[in-house]
């Protein structure tokens, strides 16, 4: 009996070990298998269109993972992911690499809904990120404490922010940091005085649910504070990774962009 | 007659193998950990730049400073803090089951607590982030703080101190008691002069154990204390723990970014080691504390 307690453990153990190692022993190559990784703005999107590419191509296995738009862009590099997934352009540093925009987001500022702020001025919106501005009746509002929501280091959202405004992460003065859009839009509607930036797709899906905030979006019609939803690859894509990614991009998946509420490329003007 | 003498040994034989398997795993994960944490740190180790967690200023790692002592305060300051509200109501809540509380308001009483000590720690977050945030907000802003960290990780680690000073109490030999008793001692002054004192050191380990939790929590202290870093300078200020930062940064993170995330999971070990040495410090010596 203990004997086979023993061979038990030894078993546990060179499971976890395969696992280690990452081989699991489950995944034997009888499907085509494609691996995803990386921001996890365009992980829900991807996931909903490889759930559409596996019914029309059977023996297709797609596998999303989250982890941000850094992993995507290393992973696809470092060959882990077949794609890799990004919600921003690829930097100078990545140029050898393939990018393939499937889609826009925005990035709008949420206040609270109690906040009676209509609208804010890009150097408003800088001098309250800097701590210049610390109190709502400065920009017309309540004689209230501004509380600033920035994002944690490394999001691609808190980079094109900082881009946008012109500032370095450290010439931010806030009060709050927080990591993922959810986090975000709970501490705005959970502060009256609070002001943060979250993507225009999740912020609209929860004021569409009640949630006690509002958007404010962010830029002017002509300059529209955007970033675009790319598909990453090491190598001109073929074969089944071409065919999702011109799957990703065709009309046919306009709708599930749409649910999720970021922009199509057949709508570019917006 | 040998028939029956051999199975019995090869039993314990093959016991005492299995067990050391089991325990020579566990050691061997232990050392994983250790040698992985700073194989993933070297690039922010070797060659004594790892002065710079000390050295810089602040914590912009995309800016390369990656200063980690306002953390570390942060760490300890939000620890500290929750120990010293959890002690006195855990053991006066051990006190109170264990010597006072009639039978059908102790027992329901102790049930609670340990229904306490399971609920996840991302619940008490989430309670934390609707309902705590919002009240401290309306008195100071910004609401998540030191204070709200502080009070969420109380809730978490009180049944963890109630739990071990009651099992601490009540595992006192009866004669303790008896004696006390006939030396007419008043019950407090049984308890505060006989009872607590011959309990301290499973007492005392209870509260390390607390405070070992403490320092580990992430969630719930991620989702409360605001993650802005900073030296704590005052109850109302957010502070950033080094979990909830690594939790925060780690999916995010390359390069040195990534490497200082893992320096910075080698210095809450190291802190944690400490407390676990002491702890063990304090436990050995005679078994039974009351001598």
């Amino acid at each position: 009996m203990f004997a086979k307690v023993g061979v038990g453990v030894g078993v546990i153990v060179t499971t976890f070990l395969m696992m280690l190692s990452g081989q699991s022993p489950l995944h034997a190559k009888e499907n085509t298998k494609l691996v995803l990784t990386g921001s996890s703005t365009v992980a829900p999107l991807a996931l909903e269109m490889a759930k559409r590419f596996e019914k029309t191509h059977p023996g297709v296995r797609i596998d999303v993972q989250t982890g941000g738009s850094s992993r995507g862009v290393a992973d696809a590099r470092a060959g882990r992911a077949d794609i890799g997934m990004a919600s921003r352009s690829l930097k100078q540093s990545e140029s050898d690499l393939f990018s393939y925009t499937i889609a826009f987001d925005g990035i709008t500022i949420i206040l609270n809904k109690k906040n009676p702020i209509k609208t804010l001025s890009k150097n408003q919106i800088r001098d309250i990120y800097t701590g210049k501005i610390k109190n709502w009746n400065q920009v017309g509002g309540r004689d209230s404490r501004i509380t600033v929501v920035n994002k944690a280091e490394g999001r691609s959202t808190l980079e094109l922010f900082l881009q946008y405004l012109d500032l370095k992460n450290s010439d931010i003065k806030a009060s709050v940091i927080i990591g993922d859009n959810q986090q975000g839009i709970k501490t705005v509607s959970g502060n009256p005085g609070s002001i943060g930036y979250v993507s225009v797709g999740a912020a609209e899906f929860e004021a569409d649910y009640g949630t006690a905030i509002k958007l404010l979006p962010m830029g002017s019609v002509d300059a529209p504070l955007s970033r675009p939803l790319n598909f990453i690859t090491k190598q001109k894509p073929h074969g089944i990774i071409k065919q999702f990614i011109l799957f990703a991009q065709s009309t046919v998946v306009n709708d599930l962009i749409e649910e999720q509420y970021f922009v199509s490329l057949a709508e570019p003007s917006k | 007659m040998n028939k029956f003498a051999t199975p019995t040994k090869g039993i314990d034989w093959w016991l005492s193998i299995g067990l050391s398997w089991l325990m020579g795993v566990a050691v061997l994960l232990l050392l994983l950990i250790v040698v992985f944490l700073t194989y993933e740190a070297w690039p922010v180790l070797h060659g004594g730049s790892w002065v710079q967690f000390f050295n810089d200023e602040g914590w912009f790692p995309l800016e390369n400073k990656l200063g980690l002592l306002p953390m570390l305060w942060a760490t300890l300051a939000v620890s500290f803090g929750a120990l010293v509200l959890a002690f006195p109501l855990g053991l006066g809540s051990a006190i109170f089951i264990e010597y006072y509380a009639p039978v059908f308001v102790g027992k329901p009483f102790s049930s609670v607590v340990t229904l306490l000590a399971g609920i996840p720690s991302v619940v008490f977050g989430l309670w934390g982030l609707t309902e705590l945030v919002p009240l401290i907000n309306s008195i100071h802003p910004p609401g998540a703080s030191l204070l709200a960290a502080i009070l969420v990780l109380t809730l978490m680690i009180l049944p963890t101190i109630t739990l071990t000073s009651r099992s601490a109490l009540s595992s006192l030999p009866s004669h303790l008691l008896q004696s006390s008793a006939a030396l007419a001692l008043s019950k407090k002054s049984m308890i505060i002069g006989v009872l607590v004192p011959s309990a301290l050191r499973g007492i005392i380990g209870g509260v390390l154990l607390a405070l070992v939790r403490a320092l580990g929590e992430t969630m719930a202290v991620l989702m409360v204390a605001g993650n802005v870093v900073q030296t704590p300078t005052g109850l109302f200020e957010p502070v950033r723990v080094l979990t909830a930062n690594i939790a925060l940064e780690m999916a995010y993170a390359t390069d040195n970014h990534r490497a200082a995330l893992f320096a910075s999971g080698i210095l809450l070990m190291i802190l944690v080691f400490c407390v676990a040495w002491i702890a063990s410090r304090l436990s050995s010596g005679e078994v039974n504390g009351y001598d």
